[in-house]
């Protein structure tokens, strides 16, 4: 028997389709969304989330979870919308410190054999902390180049789209197809065999936190670029939300398997259940509970799916 | 096809000594491996084996000792070393990243695999070993390793161990290769040997199947209690000679074999036959039922069924029918957390507990009556699991299943890497439990263990082919039933 489908194609089935049912749930309720400018409202929050999400989905590469992603974008958006807004070269160099403070946490949670949940969710109170301090009331202003990409308008496909289908296109080539990327996986499918064959997994546990700081500052940044001006705690919901979306395309929280362009899917998914709700005219209130809702429903419908592939396999 | 003279040695360690803690893993090791032999390496679990394949690899440096690649001393030894003379090792248990492709592996173990096109550039090299070493193996290599067989991923291992991108291959060391391959594909792997030894490079070839040792290796190393014992070429040793030198005594197999006057027994355990082909299976109080038959032909379906139509999946049954001792022990025998003692007792718990609550003094009073019952070698049953030797866990495993009150144990391959000395003494202990009216259904991979049995099922292709009784238990007849049921 041939094969038609690998497993990794049938992992994308779901959230793929999730989000299909969900677009046109959408679609159905409110046929004016169906249009330019409707697609790139339904969808130009999911740009920042979608970047948080690859972010989260590089340190869950390695087996490590980043429970401090929603304060550090947080951060970003308001050294967006202060240094790099007024005096670009010391934003610059603030971010490229934050990406060696990210390197160095990958180094210290592998060195002390530290748990990444217990050292992220330290670094969440100084991130946050930070950006209290650089911005105590909402206000800043985003750099005119973040804005100007944000709310450009190419032709025939919105932005919001173009932006998510190169961010799961450019993540997807350095991480499934980049000879880098294996090595990344490879740490997190099996640290010892890859230590074996002589790879620093050190070097590599540094490399991804700080690939995951680059895909964050982007987020914060393309956040700031929607909204025009910051806030200290304008990101905190984006901790759970890049989880549920790494998860909810496909990924699983040890053992390496990620997948990106999944991931980009989750993203969206989880953007488009808030509206659907509230076109739905669910109130507020219910909206995240209903929310909850979804996630279960989608991650139910994988479960089952594993089960088949399984009971496929064994027969 | 080397530049090196033949008399300088791939690698020489000489003087190694290691040691964890009070334990001496190595105590003055000499090994000389020359260009184009293959040197056989035997000897218990805890003799230092695998201590001295992680010196060769680099994995490990001696506390005492030097080591030579190609006479040249090397002063900063590690893996990157091991790796830049050309020293590969395919290690017991299974060690390629599950979530990666079979390529991906490649590249993981092959640094300069790198740039664009990588990916056809592995294929081509790993494919072609495969094919070289087995041929009409059916591995597609891109395939997700999760998704292959453990003999499948094996294949993979040895496969990408002997394939050269960048750097020469030299050495390879091969720890237990033969344990998760059936018949065929082991004389395809020896075969392969030979031939890759002839070409002039070096083994070093590690198993605990000495007939395999005995016709592949040139030259035999016996090591001891972290020494080499003996050292001769593999022409003056037979098995009875290669096993006194390891310092343990095989037990003459021509026991009398029990006679069946158990006919008119009601049987313990039962099944229909499999898909409704083949015959139905059926073990009677007080039995060693074999399962035999080539590897992954539905033995282990059938220990699991056994398993869990006989344990409740919601609620913990009070009186537990069935224990079960699993085959893969990193995967799901092991805690490898916890404490010996914890690991021993996990499964009668029950048994233990008073009120909900495992009292403490029962706990320890069955782990000290287990550690003197099965010999576990260690000062304290407090002690990790991980500070065992492989075959001392496993000890331990068979324990966990030996001290709940079930009347019946299933056994999934459990001896697969564990020393001769400490299967005489597991044989021994089976032995007496079903002597005290025990029934094992126990599937090997070994022939050895196989013939040890009361009866034994032969399987193919899933269902069981032929049943043998007593003095029909022979390797003859195994093979036979096997093979034929294949060309049926």
């Amino acid at each position: 028997m041939k094969k038609v489908l690998s497993s990794d194609t049938i992992r994308l089935l779901i959230p793929a389709l999730s989000l299909t049912i969900l677009l046109i749930s959408v679609f159905y309720l409110q046929p004016r969304a169906m249009s330019y400018s409707g697609l790139n409202l339904l969808f130009n929050l999911a740009v920042p989330i979608a970047l948080a999400t690859i972010a989260q989905m590089l340190i869950m590469t390695v087996n490590d979870l980043d429970l401090s992603m929603g304060t550090f974008v947080s951060f970003v958006a308001c050294v967006a919308a202060t240094f790099l807004q007024v005096t670009p070269l010391i934003g610059v160099l603030v971010l490229a410190a934050a990406i060696a403070i990210y390197a160095a946490l990958g180094v210290l949670i592998h060195v002390r054999n530290l748990p990444s949940i217990v050292v992220t969710l330290g670094m969440s109170f100084v991130w946050g902390g930070l950006a209290v301090l650089i911005l105590p009331a909402p206000g800043g202003q985003a750099p005119e180049w973040a804005r100007a990409v944000m709310i450009s308008r190419p032709p025939f496909v919105p932005m919001a789209i173009i932006a998510c289908i190169l961010i799961a296109m450019v993540s997807h080539f350095v991480i499934m197809r980049s000879s880098f990327g294996v090595i990344l996986r490879g740490v997190g499918g099996n640290t010892r065999s890859v230590e074996r064959a002589g790879w620093s997994i050190l070097g590599a546990r540094a490399a991804t936190y700080a690939l995951a700081a680059f895909f964050a500052i982007l987020a914060g940044i393309s956040l700031v670029g929607l909204t025009t001006s910051a806030d200290a705690n304008i990101a905190l919901r984006y901790t759970l939300l890049s989880i549920a979306g790494v998860i909810l395309g496909g990924g699983e929280f040890t053992g390496g398997r990620v997948s990106p362009i999944g991931a980009v899917i989750g993203a969206l998914t989880l953007t488009l259940a808030g509206s659907f709700l509230s076109f739905l005219r669910i109130s507020p209130d219910w909206q995240i509970g209903a929310q909850g809702a979804i996630l279960i429903v989608v991650l139910g419908l994988r479960l089952l799916l594993n089960r088949l592939e399984n009971r496929g396999k064994r027969s | 096809m080397t530049t090196v003279p033949l008399r300088h040695a791939v690698i020489e360690v000489a003087d190694a000594k290691v040691s964890f803690g009070a334990v001496k893993a190595l105590d003055g090791v000499t090994l000389r491996i020359l260009p184009g032999e293959c040197v056989g390496l035997v000897g218990h679990n805890g003799a230092g084996k695998s201590t001295i394949v992680n010196v060769i690899n680099g994995g490990l440096s001696p506390h005492q000792g030097t080591i030579a690649c190609a006479g040249e001393p090397m002063l900063r030894y590690g893996i990157a070393a091991a790796r830049a003379n050309g020293v590969r090792c395919v290690f017991q248990e299974l060690s390629l990243c599950p979530n990666l492709t079979v390529i991906e592996n490649t590249r993981v173990m092959h640094r300069t695999l790198r740039g664009w096109g990588w990916r056809s550039r592995a294929a081509r090299v790993i494919g072609g070993k495969l094919d070289e070493i087995f041929p009409g193996h059916g591995i597609d290599p891109s395939s997700v390793v999760s998704d292959l067989s453990i003999a499948q991923r094996q294949m993979v291992e040895i496969a990408t161990a002997f394939s050269q991108v960048a750097q020469p291959v030299n050495l390879v060391i091969l720890d237990e290769p033969t344990s998760s391959l059936d018949a065929s594909l082991a004389t395809q792997l020896l075969d392969y040997v030979r031939s890759f030894v002839a070409a002039g490079g070096s083994v070093i070839f590690i198993s605990h199947i000495l007939s395999e040792i005995l016709s592949t290796s040139d030259r035999i190393v016996v090591m001891k209690d972290g020494k080499v014992v003996t050292e001769r070429p593999a022409g003056e040793f037979d098995e009875h000679s290669l096993v006194a030198a390891m310092g343990s005594v095989v037990k003459g197999r021509d026991r009398a074999k029990r006679i069946a006057e158990t006919t008119g027994l009601t049987p313990l355990l039962s099944q229909p036959s499999r898909r409704g082909k083949g015959i139905a299976f059926k073990a009677l109080p007080g039995e060693i039922v074999g399962l035999a038959g080539l590897g992954g032909h539905g033995q282990t379906d059938t220990l699991i069924d056994l398993y869990l139509a006989r344990s409740g999946s919601w609620l913990p049954d009070r009186k537990a029918e069935v224990a079960f001792v699993a085959g893969d022990r990193a995967l799901n025998g092991v805690f490898p957390l916890w404490s010996i003692l914890k690991n021993l007792t996990i499964a009668d718990l029950g048994g233990l507990s008073r009120r909900g609550l495992v009292s403490e003094p029962a706990e320890a009073g069955l782990g000290q009556a287990w550690k003197q019952r099965i010999e576990i070698r260690t000062q304290d049953v407090g002690n990790p699991i991980l500070s065992l030797s492989g075959g001392n866990q496993q000890k331990v495993l068979f324990a966990r299943a030996l001290a709940t009150p079930a009347p019946a144990v299933l056994m999934d391959d459990p001896m697969r890497g564990v020393d001769i000395g400490t299967k005489q003494e597991v044989y021994a202990i089976l032995r007496a439990e079903a002597d005290k009216g025990r029934t094992f259904v126990w599937y090997s991979t070994e022939m050895d263990e196989v013939c040890l049995c009361d009866r034994v099922y032969v399987f193919n292709n899933g269902v069981i082919v032929a049943e043998l009784e007593g003095d029909a238990v022979t390797e003859k007849n195994i093979l036979a039933a096997s093979f034929m049921g294949a060309a049926a």
